[in-house]
C-alpha cells in the first residue's frame, strides 16, 4: 500500500472507517517452517479452521464492504488445499489479494500460472539476505527455498514479487544486501518492524534492534527508502527527525483502518495483536465480519481518542503517538506509556522494571516450541490459478 | 501530494476528456473517497466529496473543465482541484480519453 501523509486524513482515520482499507487474513495455523519470531505460533492446523464455505462467505462480505484487498498468510496458507481455489475467488469478486509465503509451493508452474494474473501479488519471506542471518530465525534450508522461489517467479516473467524482512538486530546491517537482492530478482523490498507478538515474544528479547540500530534504520529509510515498502511499521521512529520524513500514515490502524481474521475466523484488532485482550469477536458466532468490524466493542473502544498517558508531555507524542499497542503489551509495559522501543529512550528502563508478560493466547507449535521446520504431508497441486479479473 | 508522474501516465491538460482508469476501484467515505489501483497497487485518498463528483462524472464531459463547473467548483476556487486532478492522472488514476471515444 503506498500512502501519503495527510494530517487532516489521519485524525479521520483514527475515528475507524465504515470498512477497512485493507485487512490480514490468515487462512491456516499450518506451516512447513517453524520460524522462532512467528506472529501467529503457527505450525499445526487448527481442526476449527474455516472451510471452503466459509471463506467464500466472507469474501462476499468484504465484497460487499469494499475492502479493496486482502494481505493472505498463516501459518503458510499455500499449504491449504483450497488455497488456489480461494484466490481465484476472491479476485473474481473484486477482492485483491496479496499473499506472503516462504516460497514452498512457488514451483516454476505455479510462477507462471501467477504471472498471468494481474490482480494477485505475492510476498516471499526472508529475514537474513545470507543463508546464514535467515536460517537462524527461520530454519535450515528456508534461505535456499525462498531464493528458489525468486528465481521461479523472475524466470516466469511476474513482475515486482516483493522481499517481505522482519528486521533484526542481526539483519538490520544487511539492508543494501537485501535491496540488491531484490533489485537482482525485479523484485521491491518490504521491510517490517519485528513485533514481540505469538512466539516472537520468546525472542524479542535477544532480537530487536538495539537503539543505535534503530537510529541506522530510521537514517537508512529516509536516505533509501523511496522504493521500499515498510506497511507503515516503522512509525514509532518517526520522532527521529521531522514530521512527514517517514512515508505513510504514520498512526497505529488497529480497529480503525486495519485488521486481522485468523483461521477459526476470530476477529483481533491487529495481526500482531493475537490475544484475547484484543480480541473483537469471530466472523461465524458473531454476524458476519461487517457486523463485528462496526460494532464490537473492542473496536468501538478503540476509534475513542485515546490516552497519552504518560507520553502526554513528551515533544514527540504527535509523531509517534505512544508507538505500537501490540509492542507494549506483550512486553509487559503499560498501554498509556512509551513504546518498548521509544526512540527518546523512554523504553529501556521501562523494560528494565519488573514485567508481567502476558502470554500469547494460542500456540499451535509443531510439538511445543523448538527451532526446527517440521516436513509437512503436503496436499495435492493446484487445480486452478486466478486467472480473472477483479474488474 | 507530491508523488513523481509515473513512467506511463499522461500529461494532465483540463482541456482535454478524462476518466477513471478502468482498474480504479472508488469508495466513498464521510472525508470523501479512497480509490485503490488493482494494476499499479496504489491507494489514493479524495479529500471532500466534491472531488469525489468530479472524478465520478469525468467521463460523462467532453473535458476535465466541464465536470468541474459541473460539480459546482467556481474559477476562484479551480486551483486545488485542477492540482488533484493532475496527481490523480500523475498516478495514472485517470486515463486520457481517446479522441475518438470522447462525446
Amino acid at each position: 500500500m503506498t500512502t501519503t501523509a495527510v494530517p487532516r486524513l489521519v485524525e479521520q482515520f483514527e475515528h475507524g472507517l465504515d470498512a477497512p482499507i485493507c485487512l490480514t487474513w490468515e487462512l491456516t495455523y499450518a506451516c512447513n517452517l517453524a520460524c522462532v519470531h512467528c506472529l501467529s505460533s503457527s505450525g499445526k492446523r487448527d481442526p476449527r479452521e474455516l472451510s471452503t464455505q466459509d471463506c467464500k462467505a466472507i469474501i462476499d462480505e468484504l465484497e460487499r464492504m469494499q475492502v479493496f484487498y486482502v494481505n493472505i498468510g498463516g501459518g503458510e496458507p499455500t499449504v491449504r488445499p483450497d488455497f488456489w481455489e480461494l484466490v481465484d475467488y476472491a479476485t473474481a469478486h473484486h477482492v485483491g489479494v496479496k499473499f506472503s509465503t516462504n516460497g514452498v509451493r512457488i514451483t516454476p508452474e505455479v510462477a507462471a500460472r501467477l504471472a498471468a494474473s494481474d490482480y494477485v501479488d505475492v510476498q516471499i519471506s526472508l529475514d537474513g539476505a545470507t543463508a546464514e542471518v535467515n536460517d537462524a530465525v527461520r530454519g535450515p534450508g528456508s534461505y535456499a527455498m525462498a531464493i528458489r522461489a525468486l528465481e521461479n517467479l523472475a524466470a516466469a516473467g511476474f513482475s515486482d514479487a516483493k522481499i517481505s524482512v522482519v528486521v533484526t538486530r542481526h539483519n538490520v546491517d544487511q539492508l543494501d544486501e537485501f535491496a540488491a537482492l531484490a533489485s537482482r530478482y525485479g523484485a521491491t523490498l518490504r521491510i517490517t518492524r519485528l513485533r514481540p507478538s505469538g512466539r516472537g515474544a520468546d525472542v524479542w528479547d535477544e532480537l530487536h534492534p538495539t537503539a543505535d540500530q534503530q537510529v541506522r534504520l530510521y537514517q537508512w529509510l529516509v536516505a533509501k527508502g523511496e522504493r521500499v515498502l515498510t506497511g507503515d511499521s516503522f512509525f514509532h521512529l518517526s520522532g527521529l527527525g521531522e514530521p512527514g520524513a517517514l512515508a505513510g500514515l504514520n498512526m497505529c490502524g488497529a480497529g480503525r483502518v486495519v485488521c486481522l481474521i485468523d483461521p477459526v475466523g476470530d476477529v483481533y484488532a491487529c495481526p500482531f495483536a493475537i490475544h484475547d485482550r484484543f480480541l473483537a469477536g469471530n466472523v461465524l458466532s458473531d454476524g458476519g465480519f461487517n457486523n463485528v468490524w462496526q460494532n464490537a466493542p473492542l473496536f468501538r473502544e478503540l476509534r475513542e481518542p485515546q490516552s497519552a498517558g504518560a507520553c502526554g508531555s513528551c515533544g514527540h507524542y504527535d509523531s509517534c503517538r505512544g508507538g505500537c499497542m501490540a509492542a507494549k503489551f506483550f512486553t509487559g509495559l503499560p498501554m498509556d506509556g512509551p513504546d518498548p522501543e521509544c526512540v527518546q529512550g523512554y523504553g529501556a528502563p521501562a523494560l528494565a522494571r519488573e514485567r508481567d508478560k502476558p502470554r500469547p493466547a494460542g500456540d499451535h507449535s509443531h510439538g511445543g516450541r523448538r527451532r526446527e521446520p517440521v516436513p509437512l504431508t503436503l496436499t495435492m497441486p493446484p487445480k486452478r490459478l486466478c486467472n480473472e479479473s477483479p474488474v | 501530494m507530491s508523488a513523481p508522474a509515473q513512467a506511463g501516465a499522461a500529461e494532465f491538460n483540463p482541456d482535454d476528456a478524462w476518466r477513471l482508469h478502468p482498474q480504479v476501484a472508488v469508495r466513498p467515505e464521510p472525508f470523501g473517497a479512497l480509490l485503490y489501483h488493482f494494476g499499479t497497487r496504489k491507494l489514493s485518498f479524495l479529500k471532500n466529496r466534491t472531488i469525489l463528483a468530479v472524478v465520478q462524472s469525468l467521463a460523462d464531459h467532453p473535458d476535465a473543465r466541464a465536470a468541474l463547473r459541473a460539480a459546482g467548483v467556481e474559477d476562484a476556487q479551480l486551483g486545488p482541484y485542477l492540482h488533484a486532478l493532475g496527481v490523480l492522472a500523475g498516478s495514472k488514476m485517470l486515463v486520457p480519453v481517446a479522441p475518438e471515444e470522447a462525446a
